[in-house]
């Protein structure tokens, strides 16, 4: 772009030349998106692999350990999902060829927003697993729900539709089983709520998970 | 650059002119993020890495650049580089940038990057803005460290919670004992707030002592060279 160290500054200079300012930008924004280029390209692999193995790491995380010999990522069945023309996508867990288990996703509204969270339920309809993938909770409140904070979560383990009662299936202030936590009532009863709607859909497509004929 | 200028431009940015304490600007990240001394000091850190290297890059550019049109071309840059810082979190530090999240891409709003681009590179040679970058920056993480290391003890009790996302195998310190309730509001959003506030204040007692220290030493008529920043 030129040695002329007068360009920089001096405002007669540019006047006269009325295509430095545009072509000065677009140069700039060409460079600026070469680098993104560059980088996006360099970083892809490794952001797909550190994403990969982030869900098989949440994945093994709801099934028990050996519960699944296949590749939980590959394995997948796309079937309607609870809204209207929406699909959700089941990892199935194989063990020698047998269904051992199906891991989804579920969401509820929290307390600020949407909770997330993947669970995993073996063919008899029990909870083997529930994690929470994100959430907006309150921090040193309602992220309690995170493993990593409060082991609270494992308290669906085994949990299944008739093992609560149905009327069980809330926290403790509503006449359920499960604790909530004090200053937080609104996010465990979303979990809850979650992971008993998680249930239901299992039970509703238990024939299309489990691929068998009714 | 000389040992001078350098400690000149160390001492402007952790302490003279500290961008938190000081300037008061980026408030938004600062307080977003300081709940937590890991938090924190992640954030800073990234911010560092794009102040650096934003200020090298407007520095060497800056006799190309007209007046006119300096903030589109400033922007440009920061924005390509924290998109860059961003992906290589997320390429490299996977768990790390699952926390910070959307703070990373916000640091191109930050106005303390801006600030030292239009203030400082834009006139200085590539050396020292660099430096100038560094010390700004890491004045920003000194400050978020301490902000997050209070809100952290007091809404939790705890210090470097999260620090096995950095360092697998160390844990965080309890130093309440695992009883202590929490005082809440440390960690909501008014407790940031509440304890920048204190910094500040604390800060500029500081300040001002030091000023009336250095004004009697140099006899009752000698102006004083050192103000306290107003928090205007």
């Amino acid at each position: 772009m030129g040695t002329d160290q007068s360009v920089g500054f001096s405002l007669d200079a540019l006047r006269d030349r009325l295509a430095y300012q545009p072509l000065l930008l677009g140069g700039v924004a060409l460079v600026a998106g070469t680098a993104l280029t560059l980088a996006s390209n360099a970083t892809r692999a490794p952001i797909a692999a550190a994403e990969a193995h982030d869900t098989q790491m949440t994945l093994a995380q709801v099934l028990p350990p050996g519960s699944a010999d296949n590749d939980l990522l590959a394995d997948v069945l796309e079937l309607p999902g609870p809204a209207a023309g929406s699909t959700r996508r089941i990892h199935i867990a194989r063990k020698a060829g047998v269904v051992t288990g199906a891991v989804f996703n579920v969401a509820e509204r929290g307390y600020s927003g949407e909770i997330r969270l993947l669970m995993a339920v073996d063919p008899a309809g029990r909870v083997l697993g529930v994690r929470v993938l994100k959430h907006t909770e309150t921090p040193g409140l309602g992220d309690k729900i995170e493993i990593a904070r409060n082991p609270w979560i494992t308290s669906f383990d085994g949990k299944s539709l008739g093992e609560p009662a149905p009327a069980k299936w809330a926290v403790k202030k509503d006449g359920g089983i499960y604790d909530s936590f004090a200053g937080a009532t609104i996010t465990p009863r979303a979990v809850v709520k979650a992971v008993k709607g998680g249930l239901d859909y299992f039970a509703a497509h238990r024939n299309e998970i489990l691929g068998v004929q009714p | 650059m000389n040992l001078q200028s350098f400690r000149e431009a160390a001492w402007n940015g952790l302490w003279r002119q500290n961008t938190g304490l000081v300037q008061l600007l980026g408030l938004c990240p600062i307080l977003a993020v300081s709940t937590s001394i890991v938090n924190a000091a992640s954030l800073g850190l990234a911010t560092v890495m794009v102040m650096a290297v934003s200020n090298l890059a407007v520095a060497s550019l800056r006799n190309f650049i007209p007046y006119e049109i300096r903030i589109p071309v400033f922007i440009l840059i920061i924005a390509a580089l924290t998109t860059v810082v961003d992906l290589a979190f997320n390429a490299y530090f996977h768990d790390l940038y699952l926390v910070l999240g959307i703070f990373i891409p916000l640091i191109v709003t930050n106005c303390i990057v801006l600030a030292r681009v239009e203030a400082y590179a834009a006139k200085n040679d590539p050396v020292s803005s660099t430096v100038d970058g560094i010390m700004m920056g890491l004045g920003l993480v000194c400050l978020l460290s301490v902000l997050g290391g209070l809100r952290e003890l007091a809404g939790n009790g705890t210090l470097f919670s999260g620090i096995e996302m950095l360092f697998p195998g160390l844990s965080p310190i309890s130093v309440f004992g695992p009883d202590y309730p929490g005082f809440l509001i440390g960690i909501l959003p008014p407790g940031a707030f509440f304890t920048l506030a204190c910094l500040i204040a604390l800060s500029n007692v500081i300040r001002t002592r030091a000023a009336k220290r250095k004004s009697a030493a140099q006899g009752p008529m000698a102006p004083a060279a050192d103000q306290p920043a107003s928090a205007a």
